[in-house]
């Protein structure tokens, strides 16, 4: 089945690129199943990588690894070496609530927190104990701005996130995650729970944000993929099987294993 | 993982679809036409029906309790009834027995006459009659007193019933006005400089124990005090004494006079001559000194307000312990704690708490706080006032400690549960912000957890102001002298005994001397406890439907 599995597995970015995480021999095991095995990938900043590969395949789980969410889990065991801009990061000594400032997180399910709107945009500033009036109000307005949802809730930042629709709870979590103002935003399937116009939303902002934060996608989708991100990385049975420009993927992949899930065969 | 969904080729797969069916159907016995019984219209009936007859039950239950204790304060008519033995009798009529046709009469009385009731046959009566001139008088001792008006003493005998009744009335204003305010200043006076006696002689105390002579001005204050006191007690004397000394005189059903001083009248009225609206309001002020007054009569009559302030008290302050304590342990066995099998165990072991009986937690509360806690607090504060005990006894906040640990396994139940229904996915969007887990529980978590904990809060209140059996033995008493809160510093007393709505129905409707007499007190109370509950549990739910109002949106 794969007779070309060991053209190209770890893929060299161009030399001279800036690289967001570096992953080596990264394994999970959650109880007594293998979740990521092997995992050497670099990832570049500044750009949209997207994670694709069917259900259970372990991109959400490897995404967890890059702000260490899995360490909410019990039963998880991560070993090997992720590195943020060449600092390693999982080691139980490194500070993990800096190192969430730093990577943002939105995810699958909208999960705005019940209290105003306003208060769910600066709820990162607060917690870390930004107290100054003018500096949560201006962040909020920025931040709701980049989100492109200021114009829609504007008159009511006071009212419940809970009244919000679909499409803009998660464009607010979004505005919560880069409040703290983060290097990195990790986005989970952040569609997939909306209609397709709520989806176009979300796709435009994903992209006019690429110029400020590195981007990390994952994605059921792979039209979405394709449109939005700059790399792609195919995952499969917990195997990094590919990773590449996403042109290059899904015109000309190295691996037969790619070629039958982007042209359907299964998943 | 993705094998499960891989698909054979097409044409196999249709193939292989229609052999599959083929074999089901071949299996498959033919359906009957249409069910024998149908079970689903039964079963709905069955469930409509069960749930009515238990709200049936409930409303009856509460309709006895409410109908009896609430009409026992109407102020009903008098009836004369002349029986064919020639015998007289006057009374209220409570209650007619259709079996033995006979009359349930209230001929009040009861030092004179024996008993307050007497069944009496229909057929034995000659005539009825409604006396207009009859007088009713509430006593503060010895119960009413029913008879016709003849005199007033010291004072010329008037001989116009309706003169008299108005001089009843002026007089009584009087005394009530000067008289009994004159003797209330006098006592609250003596009971201060007592209590300053009191603490002159434990300073004396604390001298002789240590053998040293206590100071001059010490002795001198004592005395100089005393003597004021024995002044007072005298004046007092002599207020009560003139106060005596002003009398109506009633005759009875048999003619017999009885003298009842002014003071001693709570309420006076002829039930006979009253108007609608007069009964009403008559009935509008017995509704108040329920509320307002102490009981009488060891408690089958007067006022329930000591008993009503104790229970309330006993729940805030139960309330005050319970749900920390119950919040905190439900939070560490589910927030940090790690599961397993000793986690097992204690959740087991806590739902079993709930479980256990009342006068358990009393006997380990008398133990362990009364005579455990209490006692090395007397010997360690209150060692002058010894062998006097002052915490070493039952007291409200024995009581309600005692409480607070029979509620905790119902409020950590209920707080985990509140816990368990907030989505994992807020948790880890406050955490991925950069949020400890200790910011996440006390900025998310527990706000959302609320309405779980307000449960376990209703549920505490309810089980806490049903219970009786523990506080028997932890400090409620069936009269207590003082309340638990006073005008005095330090305004509460946690170490004071108090009285209780439960233990009053006990008390009134099975350990009184004159239990039928004592009937409507005992459903007056039940009906007040009853009411009590559903306003405290009311309220809670109400709050608790805001806050789930605010959070449901998000159990998308």
């Amino acid at each position: 089945m794969s007779e070309r599995s060991s053209a190209n597995t770890v893929f060299q970015l161009p030399e001279g690129m800036p690289i967001a995480f570096e992953l080596n021999n990264l394994n999970l095991h959650y109880g007594s199943s293998h979740v990521l095995k092997n995992i050497n990938m670099k990832i570049p900043k500044h750009h949209v990588t997207a994670l694709i590969g069917p259900s259970g395949c372990g991109k959400s789980a490897l995404l967890r690894c890059l702000n260490r969410m899995n360490d909410l889990m019990e039963r998880v065991k991560t070993r090997g070496s992720v590195k943020l801009e060449g600092e390693e990061i999982n080691q139980s000594s490194h500070d993990i609530i800096r190192l969430r400032r730093r990577v943002g997180m939105v995810f699958q399910k909208s999960n705005p927190f019940p209290m105003s709107v306003f208060d769910n945009v600066i709820y990162g500033l607060k917690i870390a104990g930004i107290k100054d009036r003018k500096v949560l109000r201006d962040t909020c307005e920025r931040c709701l701005r980049a989100a492109a949802l200021w114009d829609e809730v504007k008159d009511r930042l006071h009212e419940s996130a809970l009244e919000l629709s679909g499409g803009q709870m998660q464009r607010l979590c979004i505005a919560r995650a880069i409040a703290i103002n983060p290097d990195v935003l990790l986005l989970d399937e952040p569609c997939s729970a909306l209609d397709p116009i709520a989806t176009g939303r979300i796709e435009r902002l994903i992209h006019d944000l690429r110029d400020h934060y590195t981007l990390i996608l994952v994605t059921h989708n792979m039209q979405q993929a394709a449109r939005l991100a700059d790399y792609t990385a195919f995952l499969l049975n917990g195997e990094l099987v590919e990773f590449n420009e996403t042109s290059t993927l899904f015109t000309v992949p190295l691996e037969r294993r790619t070629e039958d899930y982007i042209t359907g065969r299964f998943g | 993982m993705i094998v499960e969904k891989r698909r054979t080729p097409r044409g196999h797969r249709k193939a292989a679809q229609e052999s599959v069916s083929k074999t089901l159907r071949a299996r498959l016995p033919a359906f009957p036409k249409r069910p024998k019984v149908r079970g689903g219209d039964f079963l709905l009936w069955l469930c409509a029906v069960t749930t009515g007859a238990v709200l049936v039950l409930y409303l009856m239950l509460l309709g006895v309790i409410a109908v009896n204790g609430l009409q026992s304060l109407w102020p009903k008519r008098v009836v004369t009834i002349e029986m064919e033995d020639g015998r007289r009798l006057i009374g209220q009529l409570q209650g007619h027995d259709t079996k033995h046709d006979r009359y349930r009469l209230y001929r009040a009385n009861r030092v004179f006459q024996g008993d307050d009731f007497v069944w009496i046959e229909a057929d034995q009566i000659e005539t009825k009659d409604y006396h207009r001139d009859i007088v009713l008088v509430e006593r503060r001792e010895n119960g009413n007193l029913i008879g016709y008006l003849r005199a007033i003493q010291p004072g010329n005998l008037v001989s116009d019933e309706a003169a008299l009744w108005q001089e009843v009335q002026k007089r009584r204003a009087r005394v009530m006005a000067e008289e009994a305010l004159a003797v209330t200043k006098l006592t609250k006076r003596m009971a201060t400089i007592n209590g300053r006696l009191e603490k002159l002689r434990l300073e004396r105390r604390r001298y002789e124990d240590a053998g040293r002579e206590p100071p001059d001005n010490l002795l001198q204050d004592e005395t100089r005090l005393h003597e004021t006191y024995l002044e007072l007690d005298r004046r007092h004397l002599r207020l009560m004494a003139s106060m005596r000394g002003q009398l109506v005189v009633l005759e009875d059903a048999a003619g017999i006079r009885h003298l009842v001083p002014f003071s001693q009248i709570v309420r006076a009225y002829r039930p006979n001559r009253l108007s609608t609206f007069d009964r009403l309001s008559i009935y509008g002020d017995k509704l108040v000194e329920l509320f307002t007054e102490g009981p009488r009569e060891s408690n089958t009559e007067g006022g329930l307000f000591p008993a009503i302030l104790g229970t309330v008290m006993l729940v805030m302050l139960m309330s005050l312990f319970c749900v920390p304590l119950g919040v905190l342990a439900a939070v560490y066995l589910h927030e940090y704690a790690s599961e397993g099998w000793l986690m097992t165990a204690i959740r087991l072991a806590v739902h079993n708490l709930a479980g256990v009986p009342g006068i358990v937690y009393g006997i380990f509360g008398l133990g362990f706080f009364v005579y455990g806690l209490g006692g090395s607090l007397d010997e360690l504060f209150f060692a002058h006032k010894l062998p006097i005990p002052t915490f070493g006894t039952g007291g409200i906040l024995w009581a309600s400690l005692t409480m607070a640990i029979l509620t905790v396994p119902v409020v950590i139940v209920s707080t985990e549960e509140g816990l368990r229904s907030v989505p994992r996915v807020v948790r880890e969007g406050s955490m991925s912000l950069g949020a400890t887990q200790f910011q996440t529980l006390v900025r998310v978590v527990l706000p959302m957890a609320s309405p779980g904990i307000l449960t376990g809060f209703i549920l505490a209140i309810i089980r806490a102001a049903g219970e009786v059996a523990p506080l028997m033995i932890v400090g409620v008493v069936k009269m207590a002298p003082m309340l638990p809160v006073s005008d005095e510093f330090p305004f509460v007393h946690l170490e004071r005994k108090f009285m209780h709505l439960g233990f009053h129905i006990y008390d009134a409707g099975f350990q009184s001397p004159n239990v039928e007499a004592a009937l409507p007190m005992a459903y007056l109370t039940t009906t007040l406890l009853v009411f009590l509950v559903l306003c405290m549990s009311f309220a809670a739910m109400v709050l608790r439907a805001r806050i789930r109002a605010r959070y449901s949106e998000l159990s998308l």
